[in-house]
């Protein structure tokens, strides 16, 4: 992965700069020994790492303001940072950046389940916002597989999703507010308790922009009461199409699940092996659920069971209780561990429209042979978004790089379909050279054009999203104004 | 001087790029608001539905389509626009058909934006030209994507001051089985404010909360929607019954009935045919009371669950200075003749980002110059 040279002038005044930013921070918040700095060179995508230059954890807005305002004097690059689980290299460090990490900051600021709301500081995890509200019944919907690590900063910038994202939307639907820190240290606020943008959507645009636009250290969050209850049902097919089928029809009935999950041969054989949830042996699992009171549920479970019939199911079981719901889901939850207890495997995340799914199983089929790397494949089928995983040997020369370009097939397969590069996890550095297939010069330059405002000096996460070569006059402008 | 009506998206490009003054851009025209500066520039040629799948819940479609041809295709299919655009027509006294790149344009919607979201949450893809002429895209036609800035956002409620729309790509959703109202009579503003955020509150999947200090037949009614399969709506209502046990109820099962009862909140009919101005103003439900008290309104109505205030004053009554600082905003959607600016002013730091994006996007200031910023 190509990556901008370092800036020797900083890395020279590393000294210089650590004392700056030691002056304005806490005792123990500014972390520059090389031994300990390696502990945040990379996220979850590990297969690329690098020490930052300095790490600062501040505790408060107005610290991570006045980090930021140095940093901004200085020239110094900053990689913002939640906990580091980004699938997409989003918070992986140059050699001359600043690390500011909001791990520190995780305080509820005030729940009111009146209005619906929590205000938190943005390093707190996802799972531990609805942990807050637990007590009351009340939960915040996005929920990444991650939500035990993730915090609402990284959620935030990537636009998060989860398993339940059909009925709940993503991060950008349950996001009310912000404050959020510039790069010159200017601490704005957007939205709040209120519903709708006073003019232009601002909050929208921060929303996803990959730490690339501010420091978001406080967010506004709608909470909303647990459904009574909610149950799935499996039900199995002998080919890809017929399920695909069968999801389009359900949604034409009119049901909404909560979530409605596809795995394929690959991928069951693989739970099968590790989870023993006691999948049956076929082409294509469906797992749909849905929610509310005992009888709302037998009345949706009644028509879902009823259209999945008309495809003549290789099985359909239904949970009975809550040990059998929890077995249906067993083998989906553990898909990834699954999956690397057989091997080393790199997961993707691209979208498309749910009516070109058996066509683009069926093209991943054949260029698995073609690279001779396998790739199973799990799905949230009711949005499009595709998780293939593709299997390798990272202690075997080149099979992490045969295993990228076939990545990189997949992703353009997806956007010739008329879907997308990501659906969840981002573009980072991972995706930052496949821009081009997506967009064209002037949607980038659009886009770009954003960052210009918020972060003129191009200083806030600069070598991520944009394609080096986009970005290159606009980063290069920054070293050369120093 | 004759109005532009550029028949494809490269016109639109061309006509941008060659505009020597202000461009008014005109969808259906149905939402007449400040000065309308400059030459008219109408999108009714861009119209058309090019994709509709109900099985992926999209549908694709020109900027100029007429939303009633895309309500029409989509009842076709049962299903709907969740986020329930309202229709001005009533409420300003105009004619016209609203666009499908109005409704995106000023991220118009209405009362079930408590329960799942303003239209600008339904977006998922849009095609512009800005204000040089470039065509930008961004987002696209599937539910999830996080490739590179969201750009929708911020062309839903941009109000054609940063492109002109050109398509739109929309989630829709089913149409539910049935809705059905739980009215409550008889409550001040404060304890139908406590009423709806309790009903918001419960499990039950309340897609409306609504209080009219004076109902039809002048008293206060408080409304409470859900919507679903019927059994499910059945169950639903008794259970919100339950939580107002000493409560005057009324329990409105037609759904003919309840749909024109929502219309009624959607387009603020109360106001239709009324003098004065007209305020939308978005705030914390809670905070609502207090803050209507401080309008010296001549009326006044609530819709999620007080997040909405809709206000009728005297012609040129400044509310944003009666109101002070709040959690919240206040926008003029019908000016009678005032010089107030429509849109809330906002703080320092944030006008000025508002104000650089404006004019990268359109550096010449060509775009409803005048319409969002003072
Ligand atoms: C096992 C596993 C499962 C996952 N499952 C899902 C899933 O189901 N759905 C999903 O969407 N994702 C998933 N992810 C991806 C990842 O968890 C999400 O992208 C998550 O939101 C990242 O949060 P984080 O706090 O770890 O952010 P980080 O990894 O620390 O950072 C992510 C990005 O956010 C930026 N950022 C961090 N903090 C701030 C801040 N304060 N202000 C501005 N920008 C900031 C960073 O610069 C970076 O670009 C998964 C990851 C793993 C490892």
């Amino acid at each position: 992965m190509e990556m901008p040279v370092p800036n020797a002038g900083l890395l020279a005044r590393k000294p210089n700069i650590v004392a700056r930013l030691s002056a304005v921070l806490p005792p123990d918040a500014l972390i520059s020994d090389p031994a300990e700095t390696r502990a945040y060179e990379c996220d979850a995508l590990t297969a690329y790492r690098c020490p930052p230059l300095a790490v600062a954890l501040p505790s408060t807005t107005e610290e991570v303001s006045a980090v930021l305002k140095i940093c901004h004097e200085e020239g110094v690059p900053v990689v913002p940072r939640g906990s580091g689980t980004s699938l997409a290299g989003g918070a992986m460090p140059t050699a001359d950046s600043l690390i500011l990490g909001v791990s520190r900051m995780n305080d509820v600021l005030e729940t009111d389940y009146e209005n619906r709301i929590i205000r938190v500081q943005t390093g707190r995890t996802n799972l531990s916002v609805t942990g807050a509200v637990e007590e009351n019944d009340f939960f915040y919907a996005p929920d990444p597989s991650s939500q035990l690590a993730c915090a609402i900063a990284g959620n935030i910038a990537m636009n998060s999703g989860g398993a339940h994202c059909l009925k709940y939307g993503v991060t950008t639907n349950n996001l009310m507010g912000v404050t959020m820190v510039l790069m010159d240290g200017t601490i704005v606020e957007l939205g709040g308790a209120h519903l709708d943008a006073a003019g232009l959507d601002l909050l929208g645009v921060i929303c996803g922009s990959e730490g690339q636009l501010g420091v978001v250290t406080e967010a506004t969050l709608r909470i909303l009461h647990k459904p009574e209850g909610a149950r799935p049902v499996l039900i199995a097919y002998d080919s890809n199409e017929v399920a695909g089928e069968c999801v389009s029809d359900i949604i034409k009935a009119g049901v909404l699940p909560v979530a409605i999950e596809f795995m394929d041969r690959p991928c069951i054989e693989a739970c099968e092996a590790f989870a023993k949830a006691g999948y049956p042996m076929c082409e294509a699992l469906l797992i749909v659920e849905v929610e509310g009171s005992p009888a709302e549920i037998n009345e949706q479970l009644a028509l879902i069971k009823d259209i999945a019939q008309r495809h003549n199911p290789v099985e359909l079981r239904e949970a009975r209780d809550a040990d059998e719901a929890g077995r249906i889901w067993l083998g989906r939850k553990s898909a990834f561990g699954a999956m690397g207890q057989i091997n080393d495997y790199m997961c993707l995340d691209g979208t498309i429209p749910v009516s070109s799914l058996p066509y683009v199983l069926r093209r991943i089929g054949e260029m698995s042979k073609e690279y001779g790397l396998g790739v199973a494949n799990v799905f949230h089928a009711g949005d499009g978004n595709m998780h293939p995983l593709i299997l390798f040997n990272a202690n075997k020369e080149g099979d992490l790089e045969l295993c990228e370009a076939f990545g990189a097939d997949i992703l353009r397969l997806c956007v010739e379909v008329g879907g997308c590069l990501t659906g969840e996890h981002g573009v980072g550095i991972e995706k930052r050279d496949l821009m081009v297939d997506q967009y064209a010069p002037e949607d980038l330059e659009a886009q770009m054009a954003i960052k210009d405002v918020f972060d003129a000096q191009w200083l806030l996460n600069p070598a991520k999203v944009f394609p080096l070569a986009a970005s290159e006059t606009r980063r290069n402008m920054a070293i050369a104004a120093e | 001087m004759t109005s532009l009506k550029p028949q494809s998206e490269a016109e639109l490009a061309e006509a941008i790029k060659s505009a020597k003054g202000p461009l008014h851009i005109r969808g259906g025209g149905t939402r007449r608001t400040g000065a309308e500066l400059g030459q008219v520039l109408e999108t009714s040629g861009l119209s058309g539905i090019s994709l509709y799948e109900p099985g992926a819940l999209t549908v694709v479609a020109g900027a100029g389509t007429p939303l009633a041809e895309i309500e029409a295709a989509l009842d076709a299919e049962n299903q709907r626009l969740a986020f329930e655009p309202m229709d001005h027509r009533g409420l300003l006294g105009t004619t016209g058909e609203p666009t499908l790149g109005g409704v995106a344009a000023a991220n118009v919607s209405g009362p079930r934006r408590i329960q799942c979201g303003a239209a600008r949450d339904f977006m998922l893809g849009v095609r512009f030209v800005d204000g040089q002429g470039s065509i930008v895209k961004n987002g696209g036609r599937v539910m999830k994507n996080v490739t590179g800035y969201d750009l929708v956002k911020l062309m839903a409620g941009s109000q054609g001051t940063m492109g002109v729309l050109t398509e739109v790509s929309l989630k829709v959703l089913p149409k539910p089985e049935t809705m059905a109202c739980l009215l409550i009579d008889g409550l001040n503003d404060r304890d139908a404010i406590n009423a709806m955020t309790r009903a918001m509150g419960s499990p039950y999947d309340v897609t409306g909360t609504a209080h009219l200090p004076k109902g039809l037949d002048g008293t206060p009614v408080t409304m409470i929607r859900i919507e679903g399969f019927n059994d499910s709506v059945a169950y639903r209502l008794e259970q919100l019954a339950g939580l107002f046990p000493n409560h005057a109820l009324r329990r409105e099962t037609d759904p003919e009935a309840v749909a024109k009862g929502w219309a009624y909140i959607r387009d603020a009919q109360p106001f239709h045919g009324t003098t004065g101005d007209v305020w939308r103003i978005s705030t914390k439900p809670t905070d609502a009371p207090d803050l209507a008290a401080k309008l010296d309104a001549k009326e006044v109505f609530y819709d999620w669950s007080g997040g909405l205030i809709w206000a009728l004053t005297p012609a040129g009554s400044d509310i944003r200075a009666k109101l002070g600082a709040f959690d919240g905003h206040a926008t003029l959607v019908r000016a009678s003749g005032t010089t107030l600016p429509l849109f809330h002013p906002q703080p320092a730091p944030v006008a000025m980002l508002s104000e650089g994006v404006r004019r990268k996007f359109d550096p010449r200031g060509i775009l409803n110059p005048g319409l969002m910023t003072a």
